[in-house]
This record gives C-alpha cells, sequence and structure tokens, in this order.
C-alpha cells in the first residue's frame, strides 16, 4: 500500500491485536477523519464563541445607553422642577453640593489622625514616606485578601492628593537610559490581572517605569485595591509611575457602575469621606502621557479639534464629573467649590459636537436635540419666552401630576446668571469638549469625526483624524484603551492607533484576553497577553464557551422579556390572522426592529426558541417560556413592570443618590418621589395606588424605609426551560468531569413580591461583586473558593506561572 | 445527432432538479448563508476574511477537509486575491455545496472506528503523547493551538487519558444544543 505521507517512520507499521500489521494508509485515514470532525466542531465553537462575543458588545451598547437615559432623566428634572414644586428637597438632594470649603477645611475634613486602629488589625500598617518595602507589602497583603484600613486608606490618598496637584496636565516620559516603559490598559477593579501583570512583568521600580492609562475603577470588586497599590507606587516612584485618569474616574460615574457601592461596603464607617477625597484626586489625575515627543497614550482618544498645547493649559481638575460641566468662576474663589443650587451647570455647550448633551428621552440614536442653558445668559436670538416655548413643544411631557403649578426654571435661573459668564462659557466649553473628547472618544473605520452618540460623550474619529493630529504634534503612535478587545489589544488606522485592554475575563470568564505592552527607545510596542484563569481551572475549552455563551444568552433573554409589549406588538403586526405563529425570518426581524441591537438573531434562534411546528413559532408559549411569572392581566402593570425594569440602573442610581447618609435605605416618600418623577419622564401614567403596592411589598423591614438593594433585587428574571436544559446538561458534564455546582434555582422573576435574597449584595462579609450586565445572581452563588476570582494566597511563583496562560507577541514591525 | 440530443437532456436534467427545490428551501438555505457570513462580516461591507471561510462553511453543517477548502477558496478569491472574499462569490458556491449536500458528517461511529485504528493496542484509551503524535504529523496535521485545545476537551483530568469512547458520545451529545 504504500505511503509517503508520514512523516516519521515508526508509525508505519501497527499491529492489531491479532499481531497483524495495520497498513500506514488507514492510520492516515483515521487521523484525517480525526481531524475533519475536530475541525467541524472548534468551528462551531468558535462561532458561538463570535456571536457570544456580539451579544456582549451589544449588551454594552444597551448597557451605555443607560447611562444616557440616566443623563436624560437627570436633564428633565432640571427642566421641569420648580422651586415651589413638592419634589424640590429630593431634587436638591441630588444636584446638589453641600460642601462650602476651602482647602484648610478640606484638611479637616479628611484627617485621619482621630482614627485609631485597633490592635487586632492585622492589616498592613503604612508610615509616611512610603517606601518600595511597603509598597511590596501592600500587594502581598491585598492578595492574601485583606483590607487597608481607612485611617491609612485616608492618609496614602491625601498624600497622592498632595503629589498630583503638582503634576502637569500631561506626563512627559524619556525612555533615555534604555528604559523600557510598560503600558497597561484598562484595570476596572479586576485585582488578578493587576498582580498577574505585576507577576509576570515586575513591579513598578526606577528600573521599571510603568504607565497606567485609567479605568482603574468600577465592574470589578478590587477597585479600591488597585487604585491604592498604585497610589502607593506613585508615591514611591513619582518618576516612574505615571497615571492617566479614564472616564470611569468620574463620581457620578462610579455611582452607576458599582465603585461607590464597593467603597461604602468595605469602609462603612469613613467610606463617604474616602469617597470625597477621591472625587478630588480623579479630578487631578493627569490626562495625557507622551513618550518621548513621539507616542501619546491617552485613555478615550482624540478628535478633529484636540489641541495638546490647550490640554497642557486648562485647570484640569474644575472638571470633576463628565456630567457636571464646571461650575462657573467666582472672583473670590478661585479653586475651590463654590455652593450653588444652580441647575443651569446641568446643562452642555453650545458646540456642535461631541458634547454631552441630552436627546430626546427614548435616547433614539439617530436624532439630537441641543439645549443650552447658557442661550439664555448669552446673547441669543430668542427670547426667554419663545425659548421655553419651543422646549415644552419639543419635551411632550404629559404634565399630568406636574400640572399648571410648574413654571419652568426661567424666572430662577435668568437671575442668577452673572455678566461674566458668557465669557467665561465660551473657553469653558472648549476645555470642556477638549477634556470630554480625550477621556471619551472611540475609533471608527471611515474618515471623518462625529459626535459619540453611544457613550453619549466624546467622538467617534477616523483615521483622517489621527493622521492630521500626529503630524501636527509630531507624534508617531496614539495608545489608548476604552474598549474591550479579545486579544487585549488591537491595531486601527493603519497601525497609528493602538487600542489596549488590560482586563481579562471583562465581560464572563473566558470572553477575553488582557494585554500589556512594553516600549523600549525604538519605540517598537511588545505585547504580552494573558487570561487570569483562576476561575476556569479545570474548564476545558468547550466549556469555556459555552459557560460565556450561557451569560451572554442570559443577559439577552432578559433584554427580549423586557421588551415584550413592543415586541409583542410587531409580532401581532406580522400576524394579523392571529394565529399565535409566526416564521422564523419575520421573527429575526421583527426583534431587530425592536431591540435595534444589531445581532445575527438566525443564527442565534436555536439558543433563544425551544422549539418551532414547521419552522414556525409560537409566540405566546415563547413568552412564557421566557418568564416564570404568568403575564400580568393587567395590561398596564405589565408594561409599567417592564419599563422600570428598563430602566432600573437609572432608578438605582437615583436611588443611591438620593441616599444621602449612605445606609443602603431611602425613605417611602423619597421612593414615591422618585417613582413619580421617572414615570412622568417616561410618560408613563403610575398611580398612587401602584406605587403603594411596590412600597409595601418592598419593605419587607416594614421600618417605613426600603432597602435598595431588595428593591433592586426584585427585578431578576429566570428562564424556565432554558433552566431544565441547562440543569440537565450541567450534571452530564458534572459526571464526565468534576465541574464547580452552580447553585441556580428556579425562583422568581419579575414580580414585586418581597424575595429572600440569593444574592450576598448586602451582607457585609464579603466584597459585592458587580456585575457587568446587571442580570441575575447566579454568578455570585459560588460557594467553592476557586469561584472568588482572584488568584489564591500565597501563591509560590511557579503555582501561579501554572494560573496562567499567557502568550508573547512580537508584532512584525 | 443522438448524443447532442442526450447530452442537452443531462444538461436540463439539473435545471430541473433546481427548479424541483422549491423556491422556499432555497431562500432558506441562501438566508443561512447569510446569517452564517454576517457573523463574520466585521466591516459590514459584505466581506470577509478569507482564513475564516473554513470556520463559516463548517458552521453550516459540512464536514470538509483542509484539502477541500484548499480548492473552495481557490475558487473564490478574486484574480489579483485581497485576502478577502466578496458575499457575491461566496453565495452560488456555498449554495451549491450545501444543495448538493457535499461534505456530509461524519457518524458516531465512524468517529469511534478511527479512535479505535489509532489504539493499536486496543487498550481502550490513548495516551496524550500517543495521540498528539498522531494528529500533530499524520494526514492533515494539527497546529500546537488545536492539539492543546482538543486535548483540553478529551483528557480525563484524573487518569490522564483519553477515554475516547466517553469523549466522542460526550462530544456529539454537544451537537444536539
Amino acid at each position: 500500500m504504500g505511503c509517503g505521507v508520514t512523516k516519521t517512520s515508526e508509525f508505519n507499521r501497527k499491529f492489531d491485536k491479532d499481531g497483524n500489521v495495520i497498513p500506514a494508509a488507514i492510520t492516515m485515514k483515521a487521523a484525517v477523519l480525526i481531524q475533519r470532525w475536530y475541525r467541524q466542531y472548534a468551528a462551531r465553537m468558535e462561532v458561538r464563541r463570535r456571536y457570544t462575543w456580539n451579544i456582549f458588545q451589544s449588551m454594552e451598547y444597551a448597557d451605555l445607553q443607560d447611562q444616557i437615559k440616566l443623563y436624560n432623566f437627570l436633564g428633565y428634572l432640571m427642566d421641569n422642577f420648580t422651586p415651589s414644586s413638592t419634589e424640590r428637597n429630593l431634587i436638591s438632594h441630588i444636584f446638589r453640593e453641600n460642601e462650602v470649603c476651602r482647602d484648610a477645611e478640606w484638611e479637616r475634613y479628611f484627617s485621619y489622625n482621630n482614627i485609631t486602629v485597633p490592635d487586632i488589625y492585622s492589616g498592613p500598617r503604612l508610615t509616611f514616606p512610603l517606601d518600595m518595602d511597603q509598597a511590596a507589602h501592600l500587594v502581598e497583603a491585598f492578595k492574601n485578601k485583606q483590607q487597608l484600613h481607612s485611617r491609612y486608606v485616608l492618609q496614602l490618598l491625601l498624600e497622592t492628593w498632595k503629589l498630583l496637584r503638582v503634576l502637569p496636565n500631561i506626563n512627559r516620559v524619556s525612555t533615555c537610559h534604555s528604559k523600557e516603559i510598560t503600558i497597561c490598559g484598562d484595570l476596572h477593579g479586576q485585582l488578578e490581572d493587576l498582580l498577574l501583570i505585576f507577576y509576570k512583568n515586575g513591579m513598578p521600580s526606577l528600573e521599571k517605569p510603568y504607565v497606567f492609562n485609567g479605568d482603574y475603577v468600577d465592574r470589578g470588586k478590587d477597585s479600591i485595591e488597585i487604585l491604592l497599590i498604585l497610589f502607593a507606587f506613585l508615591l514611591v516612584f513619582p518618576g516612574d509611575v505615571y497615571l492617566n485618569r479614564g472616564n470611569h474616574e468620574d463620581h457620578i460615574i462610579n455611582l452607576r457602575y458599582g465603585f461607590t457601592k464597593e467603597v461604602l461596603n468595605k469602609y462603612k464607617l469613613h467610606g463617604k469621606r474616602i469617597l470625597k477625597l477621591l472625587q478630588k484626586i480623579f479630578s487631578w489625575l493627569p490626562l495625557v502621557t507622551v513618550i518621548d515627543q513621539r507616542v501619546l497614550i491617552v485613555h478615550g482618544g482624540i478628535s478633529d479639534t484636540t489641541d495638546l498645547a490647550l490640554i497642557a493649559r486648562v485647570d484640569r481638575h474644575r472638571y470633576v464629573s463628565a456630567l457636571r460641566p464646571p461650575k462657573k468662576k467666582t472672583p473670590s474663589r478661585t479653586n475651590v467649590y463654590a455652593d450653588s443650587e444652580r441647575y443651569d451647570e446641568m446643562i452642555i455647550c453650545k458646540n456642535r459636537r461631541g458634547s454631552l448633551t441630552f436627546p430626546k428621552p427614548f435616547g433614539a440614536r439617530e436624532s439630537f436635540q441641543r439645549r443650552s442653558l447658557q442661550d439664555f445668559s448669552s446673547t441669543v436670538a430668542r427670547t426667554l419666552g419663545e425659548e421655553f416655548e419651543v422646549r415644552r413643544r419639543q419635551a411632550e411631557f404629559s404634565l399630568s401630576s406636574f400640572s399648571k403649578s410648574h413654571r419652568i426654571l426661567s424666572s430662577a435661573l435668568s437671575s442668577d446668571s452673572e455678566p461674566e459668564s458668557s465669557e467665561f462659557t465660551d473657553t469653558g466649553n472648549d476645555e470642556w469638549k477638549q477634556i470630554l473628547d480625550l477621556l471619551w472618544s472611540d475609533p471608527m473605520s471611515h474618515d471623518g469625526c462625529i459626535p459619540n452618540e453611544v457613550r453619549g460623550g466624546g467622538c467617534y474619529w477616523g483615521p483622517d483624524v489621527t493622521e492630521g493630529f500626529l503630524n501636527r504634534h509630531n507624534l508617531q503612535l496614539i495608545i489608548r484603551s476604552h474598549e474591550c478587545k479579545q486579544d487585549g489589544y488591537e491595531f486601527c488606522h493603519n497601525r497609528k492607533v493602538l487600542t489596549l485592554f488590560s482586563a481579562s475575563n471583562y465581560y464572563e470568564v473566558g470572553s477575553n484576553r488582557g494585554a500589556f505592552v512594553r516600549l523600549g527607545p525604538d519605540l517598537v510596542p511588545y505585547f504580552v497577553q494573558y487570561q487570569a484563569t483562576s476561575m476556569t481551572r479545570g474548564l476545558s475549552f468547550p466549556q469555556n464557551v459555552k459557560r460565556t455563551e450561557h451569560t451572554a444568552l442570559k443577559v439577552l433573554r432578559e433584554q427580549l422579556f423586557v421588551h415584550k409589549s413592543d415586541l409583542l406588538s410587531a409580532f401581532q403586526e406580522i400576524d394579523k390572522e392571529n394565529t399565535g405563529l409566526i416564521c422564523l425570518n419575520d421573527w429575526a426581524s421583527a426583534i431587530e426592529r425592536v431591540l435595534h441591537l444589531d445581532l445575527p438573531w438566525r443564527v442565534l434562534h436555536p439558543q433563544l426558541v425551544s422549539s418551532t411546528t414547521d419552522g414556525k413559532l409560537d409566540y405566546h408559549g415563547w413568552f412564557r417560556d421566557l418568564a416564570l411569572k404568568k403575564p400580568s392581566s393587567e395590561h398596564i402593570e405589565q408594561t409599567m413592570l417592564e419599563t422600570l425594569y428598563r430602566h432600573r440602573s437609572t432608578l438605582e442610581t437615583i436611588f443611591r443618590i438620593v441616599d444621602t447618609d449612605n445606609s443602603g435605605l431611602i425613605t417611602f416618600e423619597d421612593f414615591r418621589q422618585t417613582l413619580k418623577l421617572l414615570s412622568a419622564y417616561l410618560k408613563m401614567e403610575i398611580s398612587d395606588e401602584v406605587i403603594n403596592e411596590l412600597v409595601i411589598s418592598t419593605d419587607t423591614n416594614n421600618d417605613g424605609s426600603i432597602d435598595i438593594d431588595e428593591f433592586m433585587e426584585a427585578f431578576r428574571l429566570v428562564d424556565k426551560s432554558r433552566l431544565e436544559r441547562g440543569k440537565s446538561l450541567l450534571k452530564l458534564m458534572q459526571d464526565n468531569q468534576s465541574l464547580p455546582q452552580e447553585t441556580e434555582s428556579p425562583q422568581t422573576v419579575y414580580s414585586t413580591a418581597p424575595q429572600t435574597s440569593q444574592c450576598p449584595a448586602s451582607q457585609p462579609a464579603d466584597p459585592p461583586v458587580s456585575n457587568t450586565t446587571d442580570s441575575a445572581c447566579s454568578q455570585t452563588a459560588n460557594p467553592p473558593a476557586s469561584q472568588t476570582g482572584s488568584l489564591t494566597e500565597d501563591c509560590p511563583a511557579s503555582q501561579t506561572e501554572d494560573l496562567c496562560h499567557i502568550s508573547v507577541v512580537v508584532p512584525p514591525q | 445527432e443522438v448524443t447532442e440530443t442526450s447530452k442537452k437532456s443531462i444538461v436540463t436534467f439539473s435545471e430541473i432538479h433546481h427548479f424541483l427545490l422549491s423556491d422556499t428551501i432555497i431562500t432558506e438555505t441562501q438566508k443561512r448563508i447569510s446569517n452564517a457570513f454576517d457573523v463574520f462580516d466585521h466591516e459590514s461591507n459584505k466581506t470577509v476574511d478569507v482564513r475564516e471561510i473554513g470556520t463559516i462553511i463548517r458552521s453550516l453543517g459540512c464536514f470538509p477537509s483542509e484539502a477541500d477548502l484548499h480548492d473552495i477558496i481557490a475558487e473564490l478569491e478574486e484574480e489579483e486575491p485581497t485576502g478577502f472574499v466578496r458575499y457575491e462569490k461566496f453565495l452560488p458556491t456555498m449554495t451549491k455545496i450545501l444543495l448538493e449536500r457535499k461534505f456530509r458528517p461524519i457518524t458516531e461511529d465512524l468517529l469511534l472506528q478511527a479512535f479505535e485504528v489509532l489504539d493499536q493496542q486496543k487498550k481502550g484509551h490513548l495516551e496524550p503523547e500517543e495521540l498528539t503524535k498522531y494528529l500533530t504529523q499524520e494526514g492533515e496535521p494539527f497546529t500546537q493551538e488545536e492539539m492543546d485545545e482538543m486535548l483540553s476537551a478529551a483528557v480525563d483530568p484524573d487518569k490522564n487519558v483519553i477515554l475516547y469512547k466517553d469523549f466522542v458520545s460526550m462530544m456529539t451529545f454537544d451537537d444536539t444544543r
């Protein structure tokens, strides 16, 4: 049979159990068969991985829309409240900056001297000035899950604040002395990844300079620890550690994405002070780093108007939050906040592009509505009265409960505006836009520069803008972060823009790798990719894919359920004869019309639809499958719940803002008012009875206050049929391989009945796990220690090696 | 004359063959192709990277060998290869493949037999090194990455061998999502 295919002759002769030689050709055929089969399997896994990724990106997009919803809502509040309304207290809670302090007073407020550290405290005790050993010791302590005492936290933060205040807006670094500089992207509270980077690359030192490109906090559960480590190294090696500000270094964003919650949970007594100090620190973080005057490192990106000379000159600390343009400067106080109940600052600049605007309610992607309260004080043709008429018509609010008693802000505002404000606002707006662009922009593949409507701030910039910018400033490369990439990094714009993302497994375990990059004097990037795999130990590649997919699909099903009313109408429009059946093509196109997620619905349908008869789907049954709770007979109530659910993140954020003492509880009254405001804004009828019902059913303490976590827990969704199938498949896999048990129980749903919370969200013992997708708690219900997602304690070097998968990639020049 | 007539009828037959397949089936098939293509069309400009063609074809249920793919790609590429494949070219080729049911699936039995062939000593299992040698050196060799991925799913963590019978049944069960 002679074949010359095989390379090694030892495989040419094989014997079956009778001692007969099996010809090599048969072996080859067997090998080809197995290879052919496996490649097919791998390809299907790859497709699933791919669309899972698409789902996560879409969800992130949808999630970002939530942010815009928040802005819209706050903008609405601004427009519609008047001094005489009963909601005044509530709204003033939301908008008030209640400090009138000078620096000396701040020092007193942040003083840590009266905080005593008990003897039993076994964590690090810091002495200042810090040294390298203490910094390393801090890293070790956090690795061992210790928590730094609030006294030292405040002390460390104060020192950091002092240091940051003397740093310029633009860090300038050079690679002289043949130093290689290491650059890291988003970390998002994932301590495991930072530890992995340090393990692989070494900790920051004189020989090992680092640049960290923002987004240290939010989403992950160890944000404060990451900050403390980075700040410690900054203090020890101020000439070798550079920190850029990211868009998540912003206290209002933190309210929404989990950092605030984390700090308040970990530091119950002093959390508020720590957060306040961090607010200042964030505003003092440098904006941009430049290496050798050739490479720009910035968190978000650029726009066609980005001007580094201007950036160098701004007072960066005045830009505290993306949601609050800088307050007007009053002559007597130059770098301190003015107490302000002026709500005119909420609205944006007149600039055509790139500002945080407040689009129409429901955030339509296509259209923008530009409003500017500066129009009042500046010289604009329209009279005040005309202005408000236009606004009112545009806003189209049904002012049912907010009837005639509501007058618009105008009188209040016009009396408050200052003569010098108009000249200020022009420069202020300009600088404001520049900073937003730096922290929020994303690259796009076609030329031009357009407002970034997805994020609500910054812009999308094209290759031509990159070209122009690099030429103008004599630079050769932009390194930015801000977007998750499957392989941890990605080039675009003809390799002139590099996106670097350092949080691995960002969406879910197995979703992506993280990466960091090293630059030597030749400025050739050298990449190291990794994936913190302690959570997936024991999971094979297919299991990994499935697990990630499982989460993505869960989130997707939530979205589908939440849009049930709209989907139902869409289906019924197609199914005119009311057969209750719809073909897959129509199902897919209807969903896309309603959700606008741009996902391959037909490819996804086997995962979302359990059965079809004759290629048709029974959509009522399908909705039933998606939820445990029977659809309410009260159509209005169902829609209301759905809508509230859709806006739950906005709701939660408002609750937390209102909860000024950070107790986790808000009063009935505040709760009621918040709901009423939100529902009016959403043009939803919500009667007092319904609100009372909600209130009563959620107040399990019966003490007249609502536990925010508990209320939010009521919005959970479980898919019954999936659960059964998932459980049996899981069981099968568990029988084959040892697998940590996922304890999902078919619990509630979409109801307002009080639930015994499955999630340890409000337990003080555990640090809160903030999920990126706001979905139910199945991810947290994992008892085994290996699931906590950190490098296990005291890993000697060799063990840690096992935990990481690292490939070193050097891109061709 | 007779030859011409018979030639003619053969040609017509395949046309009829296509006619007989109802419009729905062709449309459904083409929709499937279009959707699979879209998953990999990152720029949304109806092109995909030629290196993803194998994955797309396989995701549609076909089991081509690498050699098969090589031929298909040659057909799909432009005169001057750009590294991309356009949808207009992909659709007809893929439709034909699907309608003609080329590259049919490999049955569980056949797969099992293949493993048994490799298990020359009839141990009932394979050592990882054994399987690795076969699959990375024979036939259409795996890359190290492919080998590692397969091993991660195939190797029994306790015994550190590949119990191929279990492996095959587990993997084929997975197919029925």
